[in-house]
């Protein structure tokens, strides 16, 4: 089984497997198998296809925690030029799973602030499997603060399982930093666009999340708690989590429908984790056209529809 | 059979003869076990008159103990909760909707009102944590942000008690939103000058401690309230390691920088007029 393919995807991975044996064995010898593997080719992006046509949304989930998903990071470098990475809160440290900066879009400057998850093992631990402490957040308002003082649009980009429930987290108050982001954010005076390109967990993802348009990658998610922690609290057992996935709706098709997001930025065949480039170009793409559009509003009108488009959510009988 | 065989069943007190005494006089502190008679509990709001703990009170009761006689009125009272999703976990989201209201005699978990504490006008709100845990969802915002608006539009300041869990999962991402929206509303009493104050009672936990709870002009705590982001059994299996003693309590909180004061209940009345009061530069 290879590792780089979640269960769902491994008749991809033999498909492509034999694709690259073939390739080798052509390289190696007179024989033509071009066809053969074009031939293999097309049935590997047919399978793909039919695969990812009818995904559930805990499959779903699974994608957006791909391990070769593409992360800020990798977003930064593909989408963004000039990028100086900016660190720490000034109060206590830096913290690796939040990281920002300036960067220039389309050769305009703009503030950054991302969730970042690791690749191999030891940089999932330097990135705290993407789960932000306050400092974290203190910092992403620091730079958000920065970028208000300078006029510079703010692009935050949301990818991680959720704040961390640590000792010290709490210590240093994990709920008032979140908190204080969500109060900051709904008035700064700059347009804020968000992406969820990942894993859209909770109040640890919100605290970046507050601005003008919210979209979400399409085989990203975005929820309340993670489906396995609502499943053990509701269903008192961790292995409902695909029923939990299910009832809350976390998808981004469903989001929309539901009128929680803005948009939804489509990924390649196969996910955003089978073509890195292809995947920012799109987002790129999108990123550009909502800046635009936001550009256009003059601030007080911004923050009056930011503010509107945050108090419509949730509805209640009125009696 | 001997003499102590024999003489055990004269002794011995079952279920049957426990039930003469009548139901609900008597209450016993879960803190110090002592027995207490309901009628001085409720006398003395809900805390033990023996060892001081705080036990938790509905939301009704805390008003009406707060508040100047006769003074209370009820806002946006006509809320109920609508079950978007149709969410069903073990039972659906509709009957456990309706189950609460039943055991509680409220629409949701939050209550808020307008009135006076010692002749000072003042808007309030208050969770009751016992329906769904307190937990917020669309009505628990949408009810937040109309007291808020009755503030600015009466220039009143404002209060909330919190006893909550957190977001309420059968509204899913719905609730996560209301964390932004109470925060963004609360944005617009601090433009207006107007002050916040928030008093955080046992527990004050997740969505509702990382929204409003925290983003009081003056944070106040109950004594010994559980306050924090992720609940202790989640810490506990993330680290692994047994929690420091008093972890997340209300003095845990104050040691750690996180509120101004702990207040007892008895005297939360007095003490968020005074402080109010000068918020509002008012002379005494």
């Amino acid at each position: 089984m290879n590792p780089n393919f979640l269960d769902f995807e491994q008749p991809i991975a033999e498909l492509e497997a034999k694709i690259e044996e073939l390739r080798y064995v052509g390289n190696d010898t007179e024989l033509n198998l071009s066809e053969e593997i074009s031939t293999l080719q097309g049935k590997s992006k047919s399978l793909t296809e039919s695969i990812f046509k009818n995904l559930s949304p805990w499959q779903i989930s699974q994608l957006a925690r791909h391990p070769m998903r593409p992360y800020t990071l990798d977003y930064i470098k593909l989408i963004f030029t000039d990028f100086e990475e900016l660190h720490g809160d000034r109060a206590y440290a830096d913290d690796a799973p939040i990281v920002g900066g300036l960067a220039r879009l389309n050769g305009n400057p703009v503030m950054i602030i991302g969730q970042q998850k690791g690749r191999d093992t030891k940089e999932k631990v330097r990135r705290n499997f993407g789960m932000p402490r306050p400092e974290g957040y203190r910092k992403a308002l620091r730079l958000m603060k920065m970028a208000e003082r300078f006029k510079l649009p703010i692009m935050t980009f949301i990818d991680t399982p959720g704040a961390y429930p640590g000792v010290g987290a709490e210590e240093r108050g994990q709920s008032e930093a979140i908190a204080r982001n969500l109060i900051e954010m709904a008035e700064l005076k700059v347009p804020i666009i968000c992406t969820v390109i990942g894993e859209g967990g909770s109040g640890g993802a919100l605290a970046i999340g507050v601005g003008d348009r919210v979209n979400l990658l399409q085989y990203s998610t975005y929820s309340v708690i993670s489906p396995e922690g609502c499943a053990s609290i509701l269903w008192k057992s961790a292995d409902k989590a695909s029923d939990a996935a299910e009832a809350m709706g976390i998808t981004s098709g469903r989001l929309k429908e539901l009128g929680l997001i803005d948009q939804i930025i489509d990924e390649p065949i196969g996910g955003a984790h089978r073509d890195h480039e292809a995947m920012a170009k799109k987002l790129k793409q999108s990123l550009l056209e909502t800046l635009e559009h936001l550009l256009e509003m003059p601030t007080d009108r911004l923050l009056d529809s930011r503010y509107e488009r945050l108090i419509k959510f949730g509805n209640y009988i009125e009696t | 059979m001997n003499w102590f065989t024999r003489l055990l069943p004269s002794i011995s007190t079952d279920g049957a003869s426990k039930k003469a005494v009548p139901e609900g006089l008597w209450d016993k502190c879960p803190a110090c076990s002592a027995v207490l008679y309901r009628v001085e509990l409720e006398r003395n709001q809900e805390v033990c008159p023996k060892c001081d703990h705080h036990m938790r009170i509905r939301a009704r009761k805390r008003l009406e103990n707060l508040f100047d006689e006769g003074t209370l009125v009820e806002l946006s009272e006509n809320l109920e909760p609508v079950d978007e999703l149709k969410f069903k976990d073990t039972k659906k989201y509709k009957d456990r909707i309706t189950a609460a209201q039943k055991s509680t005699g409220e629409k949701d978990a939050l209550i808020t009102v307008e009135g006076k504490i010692n002749e000072f006008p003042l808007v309030v709100a208050a969770f009751d944590f016992r329906f769904m845990g307190g937990s917020m969802g669309a009505v628990v915002g949408e009810k937040f942000v109309r007291a808020v608006n009755h503030c600015l539009d009466n220039d009143l300041p404002f209060v909330c008690f919190s006893a909550s869990g957190g977001a309420r999962m059968q509204e899913a991402l719905f609730s996560l939103m209301q964390m932004a929206k109470t925060s963004a509303a609360l944005g617009k009493m601090r433009r207006r000058g107007l002050p916040f104050v928030s008093v955080m009672t046992d527990p004050t936990m997740g969505g509702v401690s990382a929204s409003f709870a925290t983003l009081g002009d003056v944070n106040i705590a109950e004594p010994n309230a559980l306050i924090g982001f992720a609940g202790p059994r989640v810490i506990e299996q993330t680290v692994r390691e047994k929690l420091p003693e008093g972890f997340q309590r209300s003095e845990f909180l104050l040691e750690h920088g996180a509120i101004d004061m702990i207040v007892p209940r008895l005297e939360m009345g007095d003490r968020l007029v005074n402080i109010l009061s000068m918020l509002m530069n008012k002379r005494a």
